[in-house]
């Protein structure tokens, strides 16, 4: 019988510097010894993933005007790992997060070719920019973007890339040791791009790689951040985890793609996701608590509340009630280093304080109540089928999932959820191809 | 007894003879495959070599400094040196890793991460070859200013000196902000304490508030600090001012035991703890000849270049070594011809000769050249009581 059942993508996310990764659990291990890459790719290329995602972030984060101690912190450059673990995996995809706004195309460019030559075919970059005059005291550039140039800098930077990509074309590299000719052309790899971020001309230095050009990743959620990855993506990490907002964004995204020539499939949508998994639905669940715990400490809790109310609570009790005057409204926000997380901090605020009166939580219930809950929870069963409901019923391609532990955190995933998918007939039993674009089953470009 | 001397081979494309790719025994279509460039490291660490380097730059080859050769019969083209020495790391032990990366239009906040991240793959292996480039193609290919367009073969008057100059000092700064990036965390900031919720000792990370011409960074390090604490810089240098940059190893071009000794004196007096001479070898003269009139031309270097057997290369370097250099970088013809008959040959002899090591005595490429484990600027320094 021809399987007609939509494939699910998975990809697997190295947990991040942030309080969602348990750093006190026993079985946390460490965030930047090789070896920890090495293992979680291992095992997500065991469970046959599509690919291993790496984040990034080009300054430590600061709260109170401090360098922020309470979460996991420190992290390798993402593309500099992932040639690293080209060398100790076969077929999973190799995908990370690169800056467009304080790296230059042509450098970016040539790093993400040579990865693709160096992983026979598996790279992946996830673009995003940053507009903030924080992150910019590391770079060159200093300063910053205007908000509203962070897409058009991105869209600029990609598709530079692209050309830079395009310069050789298939078959330039001759090697012809009697006819005494090594490439086709005397200097190959020549282009010119002038334009309103990027102008720049010369010879570009890697020859078309195997997959053409490597998968591109993109993560906003804005209009004009959902406007480019219809036009310029072939996956998308959205944060849409539920049945019902996922429909709506995976339609609303997918809707935009004839505008720009492309068929729905040429681009997956794949929501960040957690999970926690028990052999009964009320052990998970208990489960899911314990781990909300751990990533909420006391300090944490404070440290949370204070993102909403943008003011220094060092003061106040974590077992104690909420704040009793109003989140301080400002543009100088207390956290610096991540994108802010509350559009309307009022509102939010007033919705707080009546959850926290109706069940009568003190600050660091209210904040595991309200913040970082876990996506799939349930027996192996429960969350094969959820997946496989998404991807069916068209709010998601698959997903992106983000393990709370290092570097096991995925292992219970592979080696209870896979075989059910793969039961199911919507996951791979093995690899079929050896690209990344072969993994998604999109053409090489 | 013999002193031990270094040895360290620098990898490029197909060798540095510009006909080496057709060569019966090279892979010419194999350069931009990581299975090339694995072989040749995995050859490098059978002969228990310090440490190889992968050249690189930021354009295209050329024989030619002030633009493109045209030459469709010489290797073009390049992947990223760092991330074949990423791609490599994880599956060698011992063998140190120097890719190159230029300093003039890079981020040294991203570079210093990037060479730190290769420290840990290769768990204390890492180095870099800090390499300045004036040539006005690759300026463009970055498009933030224009290069003049200088014969920097004919380096006298006043226009050129200054541009070099200037060149030179950003690649100070540059390599002053990688380094001062490496210590900005202390060894060991981590401390997991479930106690106070805390998990770093944010006291032990410190802003290193550099201020340049041409860049300023704020700090600290994403990427904690590296196994070696300092990954070992290093720097081809042909006069003083390369002399001059804070390097751990400098490579110089001498042409006989003589100016060797001159270049070392020099190089030392400026505070460079290794001094190693570049020496290009073919280590079969049949195979120079052949290639020369393949090429068209006689084989040109800036380093003196050696034909001949192993012997009489073992007793050059013998020699030179006398003189008071403290290793060399092969630079082999051909590869991986010329580096098998290093590793077959010439090791061996070298071995007899009481001059280099029967096997690894250290993890770290800061370990395979003695040099001292490195202190952190920032580390506040216990006051006895």
């Amino acid at each position: 019988m021809t399987n007609t059942k939509k494939q699910v993508v998975l990809a697997a996310h190295f947990p991040g510097v942030n309080n969602t990764t348990v750093w006190s659990d026993p079985a946390a291990g460490s965030q930047i010894a090789f070896d920890s890459f090495r293992r979680f790719a291992q095992s997500a290329e065991r469970g046959k993933f599509d690919f291993f995602f790496l984040a990034e972030g080009l300054r430590l984060r600061e709260q109170r005007g401090r360098i922020h101690d309470l979460d996991v912190v420190g992290r390798p450059d993402a593309l500099t790992v992932l040639a690293g673990l080209a060398a100790v995996t076969t077929h999973l995809g190799l995908t990370g997060t690169v800056n467009a706004t304080f790296n230059e195309p042509y450098e970016l460019a040539r790093k993400l070719a040579s990865l693709d030559h160096l992983s026979g075919g598996r790279a992946g970059w996830n673009v995003v920019t940053s507009s903030d005059a924080f992150t910019g005291e590391n770079f060159r550039r200093g300063g910053y973007l205007d908000r509203a140039d962070r897409y058009t800098r991105a869209a600029e930077v990609l598709h530079t890339a692209r050309e830079l990509w395009d310069t050789w074309p298939a078959g330039e590299v001759v090697a012809d040791r009697e006819a005494g000719v090594f490439t086709r052309t005397g200097d190959p790899g020549h282009f010119v791009h002038s334009g309103q971020h990027v102008d720049i001309r010369g010879h570009f230095t890697v020859p078309r790689s195997p997959q053409g050009r490597p998968l591109i990743i993109q993560a906003g959620d804005s209009d004009p951040g959902r406007e480019f990855a219809a036009r310029d993506a072939d996956a998308i990490f959205s944060r849409h985890g539920t049945l019902e907002a996922g429909k709506a964004f995976y339609a609303d995204v997918k809707g935009r793609m004839a505008r720009h020539g492309r068929r729905p499939e040429e681009l997956k949508i794949l929501p960040a996701s957690t999970f926690v998994l028990g052999d009964t639905a009320e052990e998970a669940a208990e489960k899911a608590h314990h781990i909300r715990r751990q990533q909420v400490s006391p300090q944490t809790a404070i440290l949370l509340l204070e993102q909403l109310w943008n003011k220094d609570l060092s003061d106040h009790d974590p077992d104690g009630p909420l704040p009793a005057f109003d989140p301080v409204v400002d543009d100088d926000s207390i956290i610096k280093g991540r994108a802010r997380l509350f559009d309307d901090p009022l509102a939010t605020a007033r919705q707080w304080r009546a959850i926290a009166e109706e069940k009568g939580l003190g600050i660091r219930d209210l904040i595991i109540e309200v913040t970082g809950r876990q996506t799939f929870i349930g027996t192996p069963a429960s969350v094969a089928a959820t997946i496989d409901e998404f991807v069916q019923s068209g709010a998601a391609d698959g997903f992106i999932l983000v393990p709370h532990l290092v570097p096991g955190g995925l292992d219970e995933f592979v080696d209870t959820v896979v075989p059910l998918l793969q039961e199911r007939g919507v996951f791979r039993a093995e690899y079929t191809t050896g690209t990344l674009r072969g993994h998604l089953g999109l053409r090489h470009e | 007894m013999t002193e031990q001397l270094h040895l360290a081979v620098a990898l490029d494309g197909a060798g540095w003879h510009p006909a080496a790719w057709r060569d019966p025994s090279a892979f010419p279509d194999e350069l931009f495959s990581p299975g090339y460039w694995l072989r040749l490291v995995r050859l490098a660490e059978r002969g228990k070599l310090d440490f190889v380097t992968i050249e690189d730059s930021l354009g295209l080859q050329s024989g030619r400094y002030d633009g493109l050769d045209g030459r469709a019969d010489h290797v073009k083209g390049r992947l990223d040196a760092l991330l074949i020495a990423a791609r490599v790391a994880p599956v060698t032990t011992h063998v140190g890793l120097v890719p190159t990366v230029t300093v003039t239009h890079t981020e040294p906040f991203h570079v210093s991460t990037q060479l730190a991240t290769l420290d840990y793959l290769s768990t204390g292996r890492a180095g870099w070859r800090a390499q300045v480039s004036g040539r006005p193609g690759e300026a463009a290919h970055f498009g933030r200013r224009t290069f003049p367009d200088l014969d920097l073969t004919r380096l006298q008057g006043p226009a050129a000196q200054a541009f070099l100059a200037e060149l030179f000092a950003e690649a100070a700064d540059h390599i002053e902000v990688v380094r001062r990036l490496w210590d900005s965390w202390e060894d060991d900031a981590e401390i997991r304490d479930v106690a106070t919720g805390r998990f770093i000792d944010r006291d032990k990370l410190h802003y290193i508030d550099f201020t340049g011409t041409h860049f300023s960074v704020k700090g600290p390090s994403i990427t904690p600090r590296p196994p070696q604490g300092q990954p070992v810089v290093t720097a081809l240098a042909h006069s003083r001012p390369g002399y001059e940059l804070d390097t751990d190893v400098v490579y110089v071009t001498p042409s006989d035991a003589v100016s060797a000794a001159a270049i070392v004196a020099e190089a030392r007096a400026l505070g460079r703890a290794k001094v190693f001479a570049d020496v290009v070898v073919f280590l079969d003269p049949d195979r120079k000849a052949r290639l020369d009139e393949l090429g068209g031309a006689a084989f040109a270097s800036d380093a003196h270049t050696y034909t001949g057997d192993a012997a009489g290369l073992a007793e050059l370097l013998l020699s030179w070594r006398a003189a008071g250099v403290d290793g060399f970088r092969l630079r082999p013809g051909v590869l991986p011809a010329d580096l098998e008959v290093i590793v077959a040959d010439l090791v061996p002899l070298l071995r007899a000769a009481g001059a280099f090591r029967e096997d690894y005595t250290a993890t770290t490429l800061r370990g395979h050249l003695g040099l001292p484990a490195a202190p952190n600027r920032y580390a506040r320094t216990e006051v006895a009581a």
